[in-house]
């Protein structure tokens, strides 16, 4: 076989000439391929729920780091450039407008609670710029056909599911305990309404006898509960269903104690099992039931208790439901940057589409991008019951998937989501 | 509107007995808040809208003092004469200021604060909400008294903000200290010219506000969950009960509270929707038949 010389001067001509021509003929080839990633962030920095913007923060920035040291996307490292919304949806939409035509970001990574999430969705409809919702869990953000746009996903998880899930699991104990007589207390507002019909929905289609005999709707961030305490000690339900949260619920179990409210009835407070609460409580009563929000013993694997072992010893703090969802977020956005080998929104998200990625917050190990609606499937969902300390929800009961998605099927259906 | 189940519940002295603890010990608390801002209004002709700021800052030094000490005494009294000395600094470098001034700049002045305690707040504590804990010592079993149920710890508060409010009325009422703050609130340049201090008067009575707004604060720590920014909600309720009581009126704001209280307690049953209207509806009422309120006096 013969062998090819390149002649040594040829080759010093050709580099010389190709130096010349990206320093002074196409210096922009030169400057694109160094340029970072710009991803924009709205989110919820100060107010009450300023929580949730610095655990989502939290959460992303790991990821991140993560995605730069492993060279980025060829190099091209990602630059987020989070903006605070102060929770006003108009704030979130402008802010949102702002980091795209102002700061020049490619994607929009949704951070905000539901609210501000909608006004965000708008923007991304009007720019078409790629977004990813990493917080809201209004169903109909992805469900309803209407807000449906080819370049917005969600990555976190859905009331519907925890509905079905919550409702499938609440009404085995209350079969097992012979409760009939349930009661609903959750905050007076869009999330507390919708969550709670859609549990007694799922609640009574597992156990037709659940009678809701009472229910009391305190306003958000109410100071005092303690008329609505006793308006469930006169109704004398055998069990409550609560989607309170934060300090809300804290305030309510407080002075919930008082009353002896949780060794009268069986508890159901679907956002208990969450760090952010759990460890606030000081007297944490045993036995309440909840859903998993963000907790490191579900699922029972080492890859999620490595998780948030590592963001707890980074942030020294416990992550939040916030700081999963985000951090899938980026998680998603990341593989499907590699899988395309580009930072262009509609090549993303044509790869989004279906996607499966490896994660410690999949029920098996993985976590679906559906394609249909463009929202996560098969994430860890599941109901346990507290004890006052470590690990707090020792055993979770896992949510069965294919019930979940065949009841979910028909809940479109009914509503006209199909 | 569930009337019938109020119906009921009048019918009942077990339900009656545990919603009047529990109507009274909201009104209790709110009173403590109220009466200091009632007293700073009647005195300095002021509307303290850092109120409840204030309150907030009693509940968070409640708090601390609580993590480092594990005594709930010495918590409350640490909250109450903590806020208690920030008042009187926060009056003597800036409310001194602008007393003359319309009130927007008051306004401005006191929302500015507001603000600026919020932030403080977030800084020292974080921006998650905290809780203190029930102090072991009320930790034990409800009491039922005629079958009501009634929790131990509410009633210790409901007999510690009586003995404030009756303390209160005593020093307002009884004592030279009272008379010149009365006096100071009718007349301040006569009193001026009498050679009392009067902007030593106004220090004080600011400090007594701030006072009884961070006992309020220290008092329900163990039973409200602490986030900055908490005192918007308490200010708002304050404000209507100062407003039905008569501005101004310590006994005004004792006997609004305790209906505000009670509307909040008997509403949740018979009118749970309609809880925070009828709060607005009864200052309402008050406004167009008795605008000076209840026990306030006509200008």
């Amino acid at each position: 076989m013969s062998k090819t010389q390149y002649p040594r001067r040829r080759f010093l001509k050709t580099g010389a000439a190709a130096a010349a021509a990206v320093g002074l003929g196409f210096p922009m080839v030169g400057r694109a391929q160094a340029k970072t990633i710009k991803v924009g962030m709205p989110t919820i920095l100060s107010g009450r729920v300023a929580m949730l913007g610095t655990s989502s923060r939290n959460a992303v920035m790991t990821e991140v780091e993560k995605f730069n040291a492993a060279g980025g996307l060829g190099g091209r490292t990602i630059e987020m450039v989070i903006r605070d919304s102060k929770g006003q949806p108009q704030e979130a939409a402008r802010v949102a407008r702002e980091l795209v035509n102002t700061d020049g970001c490619e994607v929009i990574f949704d951070c905000e609670a539901s609210s501000g999430a909608f006004a965000v969705h708008e923007v991304a409809r009007d720019l078409g710029v790629l977004c990813l919702h990493n917080i809201s869990e209004t169903s109909a953000l992805t469900a309803d056909p209407k807000n449906r746009i080819p370049n917005a996903f969600r990555t976190a998880r859905q009331g519907i599911h925890d509905s079905i899930a919550g409702g499938s699991y609440a009404a085995g104990v209350a079969k097992a305990k012979g409760i009939k007589r349930w009661m609903t207390c959750s905050p007076d507002y869009a999330y507390g309404r919708d969550t709670t019909a859609e549990f007694v929905e799922y609640l009574k289609h597992f156990m037709p006898e659940a009678e809701v005999v009472g229910e009391a709707w305190p306003k958000l961030f109410q100071p005092d509960y303690t008329e609505v305490v006793t308006k469930i000690v006169q109704t004398k339900p055998q069990a409550l269903y609560s989607c309170l949260w934060g300090g809300d619920l804290t305030s309510f179990i407080d002075q919930g104690n008082l009353y002896g409210l949780f060794q009268a009835s069986e508890i159901f407070a679907v956002n208990m099992a969450d760090y952010t609460t759990l460890t606030v409580v000081k007297n944490l009563p045993r036995g309440i039931h909840s859903g998993n929000r963000y907790i490191k013993t579900f699922p029972k694997t080492g890859a999620n208790a490595a998780w948030g072992d590592a963001y707890r010893a980074k942030y020294n703090e416990y992550p939040t439901n916030w700081s999963w969802e985000s951090a899938l977020g980026m998680q998603f956005l990341t593989e499907a940057m590699k899988k395309v080998n580009s930072a262009d929104g509609k090549k993303i998200a044509e790869a989004l589409r279906g996607m499966k990625v490896q994660t410690p917050f999949g029920a098996d190990g993985t976590v679906t991008m559906r394609a249909e609606d463009q929202t996560v499937v098969g994430y860890a969902v599941g109901w346990g019951t507290t004890i006052p300390g470590e690990p707090y929800v020792p055993e979770v009961t896992a949510g069965d998937w294919n019930l979940i998605l065949r009841l979910e099927a028909e809940w479109k259906k009914r509503k006209g989501f199909g | 509107m569930d009337f019938a189940t109020l119906a009921n519940c009048l019918g009942s002295p077990a339900c009656v007995v545990t919603q009047a603890t529990s109507g009274l010990i909201i009104g209790m608390l709110l009173f403590l808040v109220a009466a200091g801002l009632t007293l700073i209004f009647g005195v300095l002709k002021v509307i303290n809208f850092t109120h409840g700021a204030f309150y907030m800052l009693g509940a968070y030094f409640a708090y601390s003092i609580f993590r480092v000490t594990d005594s709930y005494t010495l918590a409350v009294i640490g909250a109450a004469l903590g806020v208690g000395l920030f008042g009187l600094v926060f009056e003597r470098l800036f409310m001194s200021r602008v007393y003359g001034s319309n009130v927007l700049m008051q306004l401005l002045v006191c929302y500015s604060f507001i603000l600026i305690l919020d932030d403080a707040v977030k800084l020292i504590w974080g921006p998650e909400f905290k809780s203190m804990g029930m102090p072991p010592t009320f930790m034990r079993p409800p009491l039922f008294i005629a079958g009501g149920v009634v929790p131990p710890f509410y009633l210790f508060l409901i007999g510690v903000t009586c003995f404030i409010g009756i303390v209160l009325w005593l020093v307002i009422g009884r004592t030279r200290f009272g008379k010149i703050i009365r006096a100071a609130a009718h007349n301040p340049g006569m009193v001026s010219a009498l050679g009392l201090n009067t902007e030593m008067i106004y220090g004080l009575v600011f400090a007594l506000g701030g006072l009884l707004a961070g006992l309020a604060g220290g008092l329900a720590a163990p039973v409200r969950s602490m986030v900055s920014g908490m005192g918007f909600s308490i200010l708002i309720e304050s404000f209507i009960v100062t407003v039905i009581g008569g501005m101004g009126s310590i006994i005004g704001a004792f006997v609004a509270a305790i209906l505000l209280g009670l509307t909040r307690s008997f509403g949740s049953l018979g009118f749970p929707l309609f809880v925070d209207g009828a709060m607005f509806l009864i200052m309402a009422l008050v406004l167009v038949i008795k605008p000076s309120g209840l026990f306030g006096k006509e200008a």
